[in-house]
């Protein structure tokens, strides 16, 4: 027999009832209604029950059931309306169970002065979330957040970051973007940043407002705790714009756009870098815009440079798959610009040469990448390596083939440079075939001649690219121990603290060979090389200077390049409480020697002219890694 | 064979019960829609007289029967006197339980067989609306007092479920049908005459047989032990008045009858003569998963001539607009949009290029209100949007945007968005409707008269003029109502919102000036849901008293009831041309009515519990219907039959919409979630051969898994209403529930 599954009201109960109310029922009536009420109570319940489901409830309320008991012409029954359960508690003496129902005394409770504040309004709130192709909730905090409403506390931040960041005071700028690179409960606005950031494109005119939010986009890129997502994708436009475009600030000659650019393109690589695997395909597409300005001769040739630049930031492999090829026909032009000695030409030979300099820059560092990949690939992971550059050493490894790009946030903590190289080795191009390296370096050696600082032995002999290759590292490793005692340490990153002693005798110093830089120095180097190379006219010899290191360069580049550079470290106040991207000039990386740059803190003022030259730096810094950049507070000092 | 030749019968007697109520007296229908309007529908007027003298003379006989029972021959002879009936025509009652006892219903006992039809169905629409009808609940009672040994009952049945288990498979699904109504009249049967102790050991011994989906009437039926309780209980009462229908294969029904004649197993055949409507059909015997999909209901399936009647439920003919030419990315996006709208700014100038829908009612058959100026901008504002509607598909979910009311300790109860989504309403428990806006824009009333006087009425602006400044707020709380507020509506020109409320009325208020315009009074019982139709100036509502009523704005009066379920009607909702109304019910049937002449065109069976929401498709073809167990259902309108299940939802779902190009079906359910169904998919998978749609035997894939194509959880706010933008943008919106 199945139990019937509901309460029943025993008869005594019933007669008790009857009782209190001074009635005296016989047995039988009892049960009657006993039987009776059980059924009317469900009846009730069941009718009550409708009233829930309509108010979409799951709990049954005492106003359901007193609904229920009106609709059936039932005095409703009053006193049990409260929210909370009312407490259900048996006597102790008897067998009696009933509800607890203390006294109110209302007079108590008429005067009483802590009335009640009425609970909050009624209001509606909006919340965001969408699918993804699959039907999986994307993840919290991305595109919910933009229509978020911001709280009252985060308008405020947001005013005042951006004045500050925007506004003229320095310092303030300097908190600013310290705290957006650190603060970790900014994801509501990242939408709104990004918007002030694509405003890049109404202030083409005003170079320090440009560099201003370039500086923003850093502090955002680097803040830990923003996840970026697609937004990525409107950062790397913004920074695209001012890398690519003609911007109005261009149109006078003393303003430092190349600078600019050069910036741009290594925020563009430290982006693509630490974020590029938020957006597929964002590789690809930079690598098309940029060929795409490259190849349009229309353009000027800011616009060129910036290319130039931008490639050379994503890596040699960018530049050996889009740049290299393309040389030949941009040559021409490039050389048509350069030969053409009137005078209303000046300036846009001057612009030549800015561009004929980040080539070559460029293409130093191509042939040295790849002379060290193929040196070893044929080393295979050179025993001789210390531990720590093992990952390097697997990257160069992969470099020549079609490694896929590597993760690089996982990758250990190598400096900046080691994040371009490993960059520089994954560039995913599978369906081109290399050049093979005395092949190239014999066309660029005809369009560069000496300039080309890398050079092996002699020019056709180099085919053999091997007999260089196996000495380079070799050498490489033991220089960082002899020069441990200037640079901070021998193994990776080294360029990225600021040695202080950065003295003359580096230049000159012995490690005169032409050393297949290790990677990690090598881009550095080449960026400082390349603003180097922006200060003046004779950037070609400047840059080539750079890259005089290897000791065949000609001596007289090498003696442009000293004497540029090192009015800098001098000018600058000795004291370095921060550190500034080493320029390692030494494209020998192998040698590691880096040098830093002292910026003073207003360089600016000081020498206005060699403004973009203290940034150098600069572009060496933005590639760091991510984790390294917390902890640093320079990146606010940089010159504006 | 009986039960198959009185169903025209019913029919008959259903359509005659049926003016009565729909006599909607004058009904000159002012302003837009002056010309003719619904109240003059040919069938009202005609039949109407004859209806209510049958009935009073079928109450004379069940008085008379009553009297007699109770020995007072001499009041039974005095009425008879003066209502002058006839011994014979009370004779045939009387000899009912004999009669039935016989056995076979072929011969002689079709006389009696009609009246007791009659009796019943007649008695099914009256005692609908009110409870006073206690002669007719012992009519139907009556029908009990045959009585065979209350101990063989068991036997009886334990007999028949023996035969049903031994026949081959085939035929035992189909018979199994028998059991539950079988079950529950038996009981009812030992309950009426008295013999408690019987009917517990009855229903103790056979409770556990009846399928799950039962479970609920089980509880309710549980309780009943005393001829007393049945009175009382409405639920039982439909149990009597409808005949439970079944659809049983010729061939089953052939093993069924000869078995219970070899038997004489009289009992069990009078109950199945006299309570059960079995509609039996050519073919093969549909398989148990095909019974099970389509059972559930309160009063079993639908009969298939029910669902016969055509329906056009194509969408009616846009109204030519021309369309400023002035933007060209309209022009050039309209082919994915619609492409209709840009065939009608060609023949600006209303020639009839475009092709009636086949499907399609004519456009006047019932009379639309004309559109004024600001219904062709809106018109026009939506087509716009309609260009830049984002194409939705599997590959392509719409993002949701959740208002979540909070502090709405009130409890909320429903939820309604403009058409446009620019304007929320909530109906709350404390009786308020409160209106957000949910734009920048805020909510201003119109000036008072007074200072409507002194405004320049030539002026440009006049209609920024009249709106009173001082009294924007972003929402605004409507006050009227004395009970919580079930159902709200916008009017498609959102000069108006309805709410209907457990106080029995449906109120109408401006959205101009936020006063309540109308109290509409008629149902007198909560009022469960309300909707305004896709033209406005209609709307219907449905409530506890089991009728749907269709209103419009101007009269005070229901023109039509749609009257005819078995309970309380939870869930109405408009076709989108406007000539149809479908409403969900407690009954666990979905119906559809044609607003025309308030005739029942399609009952849809196949919940297992009260169906709470209900959506068309765009495009006017298709309905879901989603219930307290968490299913979703959906219908073809056009062969009314069932063509998908979604299952998933683990509680009730409260929320139904359909994409606006009709791609996603989005629910909404208390249990937090959101799901979002590939209803084309669902669609497109139908079998709508002519076996399937004559026989309306479906067989549905289990495919709940791959329909789903989403589910957006909420942490804990259960959906209450959904609704897509213009563009699809998916909109929830629920009370956050703390506890």
């Amino acid at each position: 027999m199945e139990e019937r599954r509901f309460a029943e009201v025993p008869r005594e109960s019933i007669k008790l009832m009857a009782e209190s109310s001074g009635v005296e029922l016989s047995e039988e009536v009892a049960a009657l209604l006993a039987e009776d009420v059980c059924y009317r109570l469900r009846e009730a319940t069941q009718n009550s029950s409708q009233f829930m489901r309509h108010a979409k409830r799951r709990k049954l309320s005492v106003e359901d059931l007193n609904r229920a008991l009106r609709w059936s012409n039932t005095e409703t029954i009053c006193g049990y309306g409260a929210q909370d359960a009312l407490p259900f508690r048996p006597l102790k003496e008897g067998e009696l169970f009933f509800v607890e129902d203390r006294e109110i005394n209302l007079v108590e409770l008429a005067l009483a002065t802590n009335i009640p504040k009425g609970c909050a309004e009624t209001m509606v709130r909006v919340h965001v979330s969408y699918l993804d192709g699959k039907g999986n909730l994307e993840p919290q905090g991305t595109v919910p957040t933009a229509v978020q409403s911001l709280s009252e506390d985060l308008l405020k931040y947001y005013q005042q970051i951006t004045r500050a960041i925007l506004g003229e005071d320095p310092h303030l700028m300097k908190v600013a973007l310290l705290d957006l690179q650190s603060n970790s409960k900014i994801a509501a606005l990242l939408p709104y940043f990004v918007y002030v950031i694509s405003g890049v494109k109404s202030v083409s005119h005003d170079l320090d407002q440009l560099n201003r939010l370039l500086h923003m986009v850093k502090s955002l890129v680097q803040n830990p705790y923003l996840y970026l997502g697609s937004y990525v994708r409107s950062l790397v436009s913004s920074v695209m714009y001012c890398i690519l475009e003609p911007l109005a600030a261009s149109i006078n000659p003393l303003n430092d756009h190349w600078t600019l650019r050069d910036y741009a393109a290594l925020l563009l690589s430290h982006i693509f870098w630490t974020h590029g695997d938020l957006v597929s395909g964002l590789y690809h597409q930079i690598l098309l815009s940029l060929q795409k300005v490259l190849s349009d001769p229309v353009r000027p040739l800011c616009s060129h440079y910036g290319a130039v630049v931008g490639l050379h930031a994503l890596g040699w492999k960018a530049v050996e798959r889009v740049l290299y090829p393309h040389l030949p026909a941009y040559w021409a032009n490039l050389q048509a610009v350069l030969d053409d000695y009137s005078v209303s030409n000046a300036q846009v030979k001057a612009d030549g040469h800015k561009v004929y300099g980040a080539i070559l820059v460029a293409v130093e560092r191509l042939l040295k990448m790849k002379a060290l990949s193929l040196t070893l690939a044929a080393e295979g992971s050179g025993a001789g390596l210390p531990g720590t550059t093992t990952g390097a050493v697997g990257f160069r490894e992969n470099s020549p083939g079609l490694s896929p790009p590597p993760e690089p946030l996982s990758e250990p903590p190598l400096g900046i440079a080691s994040h371009l190289q490993a960059g520089g080795a994954g560039c995913p191009w599978e369906e081109w075939t290399p050049v093979s390296l005395p092949a190239m370096y014999c066309e660029l050696y005809s369009f560069f001649g000496d300039s080309l600082a890398v050079r092996f032995s002699t020019g056709p002999p180099l085919g053999g690219a091997t007999p260089p290759g196996p000495c380079q590292p070799l050498e490489g490793r033991k220089e960082p121990a002899s020069s441990a005692p200037n640079l901070e340490n021998t193994r990776k990153m080294p360029q990225l603290t600021a040695s202080m002693n950065i003295s003359p005798r580096r230049d000159g110093s012995p490690r005169m060979e032409p050393q297949p830089p290790s990677l990690a120095a090598t881009v550095p180097g080449r960026s400082l090389a390349r603003s180097s190379s922006s200060s003046s006219s004779s950037s070609v010899s400047r840059s080539r200077s750079s890259s005089s290191r290897p000791g065949r360069s000609t001596s007289q580049s090498r003696d442009i390049f000293p004497k540029a550079r090192f009015p800098l470290p001098q000018a600058g106040p000795p004291a370095f409480s921060f550190i500034i991207g080493g320029r390692q000039m030494g494209r020998r990386c192998q040698g590691r020697r880096f040098q830093t740059s002292f910026t003073p803190t207003p360089p600016l003022t000081t020498h206005p002219p060699r403004a973009y030259a203290h940034k150098l730096p600069v572009i060496g810094r933005v590639s760091k890694p991510v984790r390294r950049w917390t902890c640093s507070h320079y990146s606010l000092h940089l010159p504006l | 064979m009986a039960a198959v030749q009185d169903g025209p019968m019913e029919l008959d007697a259903e359509k005659e019960a049926k003016p009565e109520i729909l006599s909607d007296g004058t009904s000159n229908l002012s302003g837009n829609t002056a010309s003719g309007t619904l109240s003059s529908s040919p069938l009202t007027a005609a039949p109407a007289g004859g209806a209510p003298k049958m009935e009073d003379q079928q109450t004379l006989i069940a008085v008379l029967q009553f009297l007699k029972r109770n020995k007072l021959s001499e009041s039974v002879e005095i009425l008879r006197r003066e209502a002058g009936l006839g011994e014979h025509q009370e004779g045939s009652q009387a000899t009912d339980g004999s009669g039935g006892g016989k056995g076979d219903g072929d011969g002689g006992d079709a006389n009696s067989l009609l009246s007791r039809v009659s009796i019943t169905s007649a008695a099914a629409p009256q005692s609908m609306p009110v409870k006073k009808d206690q002669p007719d609940v012992s009519v139907v009672l009556s029908a009990y007092s045959q009585q065979g040994d209350p101990p063989l009952y068991q036997v009886y049945y334990s007999g028949l479920k023996n035969f049903i288990e031994s026949v081959l498979d085939c035929h035992r699904a189909e018979l199994s049908q028998l059991f539950y109504p079988l079950f529950v009249h038996m009981y009812l049967e030992l309950v009426y005459n008295n013999h408690e102790t019987e009917a517990k050991a009855f229903f103790d011994k056979f409770s556990g047989d009846q399928e799950c989906y039962y479970q609920d009437d089980l509880h309710i039926l549980c309780g009943l032990t005393k001829k007393e309780h049945l009175k009382g209980n409405e639920v039982l009462l439909d149990f009597r008045t409808s005949r439970f229908v079944l659809h049983i294969s010729r061939d089953s029904y052939q093993l069924l009858k000869r078995h219970l004649q070899e038997r004489h197993n009289n009992q069990i055949w009078n109950i199945i003569q006299e309570h059960l409507y079995i509609d039996i059909f050519d073919g093969m015997p549909r398989s148990k998963s095909q019974i099970d999909s389509m059972s559930g209901s309160l009063a079993g399936e639908a009969k298939r001539e029910v669902n016969k009647a055509k329906v056009f439920y194509g969408l009616l003919k846009e109204p030519e607009i021309e369309v400023p030419l002035d933007d060209e990315d309209d022009e050039a996006e309209n082919e994915e949009g619609k492409p209709k709208k840009k065939k009608t700014k060609k023949d600006s100038l209303g020639s009839k290029s475009k092709k009636q829908d086949p499907n399609a009612p004519q456009q006047n058959r019932i009379p639309l209100p004309e559109l004024k100026d600001s219904d062709k901008l809106d018109k026009i504002m939506y087509m716009k949007e309609s260009t830049k509607r984002i194409r939705l598909g599997p590959e392509n979910l719409p993002s949701i945007c959740f208002y979540t009311f909070l502090n709405a300790f009130q409890g909320l109860t429903a939820v309604d968005f403009t058409d446009d989504s620019s304007l929320l309403a909530g109906g709350f428990a404390d009786s308020t409707v409160r209106v957000w806006s949910v734009t920048p824009k805020k909510l201003r009333k119109v000036k008072s008269a007074g200072e409507l006087n002194v405004i320049e009425k030539e002026s440009d602006d006049v209609l920024e003029r009249i709106m009173d400044e001082k009294t924007a707020s972003e929402s605004k709380i409507l006050h009227g109502h004395s009970g919580p507020v079930y159902g709200v509506s916008f009017s498609p020109d959102r000069n108006y919102l309805l709410s209907s409320s457990e106080d029995g009325t449906v109120r109408l208020w401006s959205l101009q000036t936020f006063t309540c315009l109308v109290g509409y009074k008629g149902h007198n019982y909560p009022v469960w849901d309300t909707h305004f139709s896709p033209f406005g100036y209609y709307f219907v509502s449905g409530g506890h008293d089991r009728v749907a009523r269709l209103w419009a704005t101007d009269h005070y009066q229901p023109l039509r009831i749609f009257a005819g379920h078995l309970a309380d009607v939870t869930c109405t909702r408009f076709h989108p041309n406007s000539n149809y109304v479908a409403t969900g019910s407690t009954d666990r049937t979905v119906r559809l009515w044609d607003v025309l002449n308030a005739n029942c065109v399609r009952i849809l069976t196949g919940h297992k519990g009260p169906i709470h929401s209900l959506a068309f498709s765009p495009n006017g073809k298709f309905l879901a219907s989603g219930s307290t167990d968490g299913r979703v259902l959906l219908w073809d309108i056009g062969h009314g039959l069932m063509i998908g299940e979604l299952k998933g939802h683990t509680d009730t779902i409260y929320a139904l919409k359909f994409s606006r190009d009709g791609e996603i079906l989005a629910s909404g359910s208390m249990d937090n979630t959101v799901r979002l169904w590939d209803s084309m998919k669902a669609f497109d998978e139908v079998e709508t051969d002519d076996f399937t749609a004559t026989t309306g035997h479906i067989h549905l894939p289990d495919n709940s898994q791959e329909l789903l194509l989403g589910m957006y959880h909420s942490k804990s706010t259960p959906v209450t209403h959904l609704h897509f933008t213009r563009r699809n943008l998916l909109l929830a919106a629920g009370a956050y529930n703390s506890q």
